[in-house]
């Protein structure tokens, strides 16, 4: 009885372990395209005229690239705060999404969980968590892939920050590094369209998004995903 | 102060929007079409993001073949379609635009 108990303890542990090592391997991958970003992100900052400190914080407290370069230049231009934060907030929007998306798979989990996944919830780890989730499989401990996925993330990006920050290290524009992020959503996503009603989620909101480009504060993109969510959902009707 | 503040709150924003709805589904009663239509986020969301890197140059649409981005995004749709490795996509999408680049400099 107590040996039995034993075991299955064990097995556990083996499979927290599993987990979250699977999630850091399904991560590592994407941090191609997510060093050269931090590195860019942390010259910019600095170009723009931010105290070093306060770029490393940007990573730590803020934690979505994008966002933290058109902050970073927004600061450089001395805009009103309200607007630097309402810009932030906007770009940001996107997460709500991802929120929603992965919290019926978090529920269960009790509350110190859900805050800390939810700080690490950024596009790269969900990718890759979302993916896990929706594997049809015993799905007890896969909360530790997201851990060890969004762990992995968040070490990479402050590093490369730094890097960016504090050594300086420059990366020549000609090297067209920053097309590396492009790549990386390409593969995250081409290869889970398997159905009709994704395909068109797919291009509607690509299409969408590159009409609405010089939309401002980034609300194309937010458009685009609306218009594509809706396109998915009426030919899933459909069929 | 001037940039703290702010940093404080953008953070702050950007935290509770992750946060929201892992902290209150449950609590509140999603819509059965919500839920279904949530499945929908990440092709959408991600071809938004990444197919205006490729059509686009400097906010303009070139669907040339001088849009070295375009071809070496095809090149890497298509490796990821018949891969699925996410840094063999990364790198044969990276090495095709130097090698474009080079040819058209």
């Amino acid at each position: 009885m107590l040996a039995k108990k034993d075991n299955r303890t064990q097995e556990t542990k083996n499979s927290v372990q599993v987990e979250f090592l699977s999630g850091v391997k399904a991560e590592l991958p994407l941090m191609i395209g997510v060093v050269p970003f931090g590195m860019i992100y942390g010259i910019l900052a600095l170009s723009a005229g931010l105290p070093a400190s306060a770029a490393q914080a940007m990573s730590v407290i803020i934690f979505a690239g994008s966002s933290q370069f058109v902050s970073a230049q927004l600061f450089s231009l001395s805009v009103p705060a309200v607007i630097n934060i309402f810009t932030v907030g906007v770009i940001n929007l996107r997460h709500t999404l991802y929120s929603a998306s992965i919290a019926p798979y978090l529920q269960k989990l009790p509350n110190r969980w859900k805050w800390s996944l939810g700080y690490l919830l950024t596009d790269e780890a969900y990718a890759v968590s979302i993916i896990h989730y929706q594997e049809k499989d015993d799905g007890r401990n896969k909360h530790w892939f997201f851990l060890g996925a969004g762990l992995t993330l968040w070490t990479t990006w402050q590093l490369s920050t730094a890097v960016g920050v504090f050594l300086g290290a420059s990366v020549p524009a000609s090297w067209s590094l920053d097309f590396t992020l492009a790549l990386t959503f390409i593969a995250l996503t081409v290869p889970y369209l398997k159905d009709r009603a994704s395909l068109g989620a797919a291009l509607s909101g690509g299409v969408i998004a590159v009409i609405a480009f010089n939309l401002p504060l980034k609300l194309g993109l937010l458009v685009a995903a609306i218009i594509g969510i809706l396109v998915g959902l009426s030919l899933e009707r459909k069929s | 102060m001037s940039i703290w503040l702010p940093i404080f709150l953008s953070g702050l924003l950007t935290y509770s929007m992750r946060l929201s709805f892992i902290v209150f589904y449950g609590r509140i009663n999603m819509p059965d079409l919500m839920q279904r239509a949530l499945r929908f986020v990440p092709p959408a969301v991600f071809t938004a993001i990444f197919l205006p890197e490729l059509v686009l140059s400097e906010g303009t649409l070139d669907l040339t073949l001088g849009n070295g981005r375009l071809l070496a995004g095809m090149v890497a749709i298509l490796v990821a379609w018949r891969t699925k490795n996410v840094i063999l996509t990364i790198v044969i999408g990276m090495l095709t635009l130097w090698i474009l680049q080079a040819l058209i400099s």
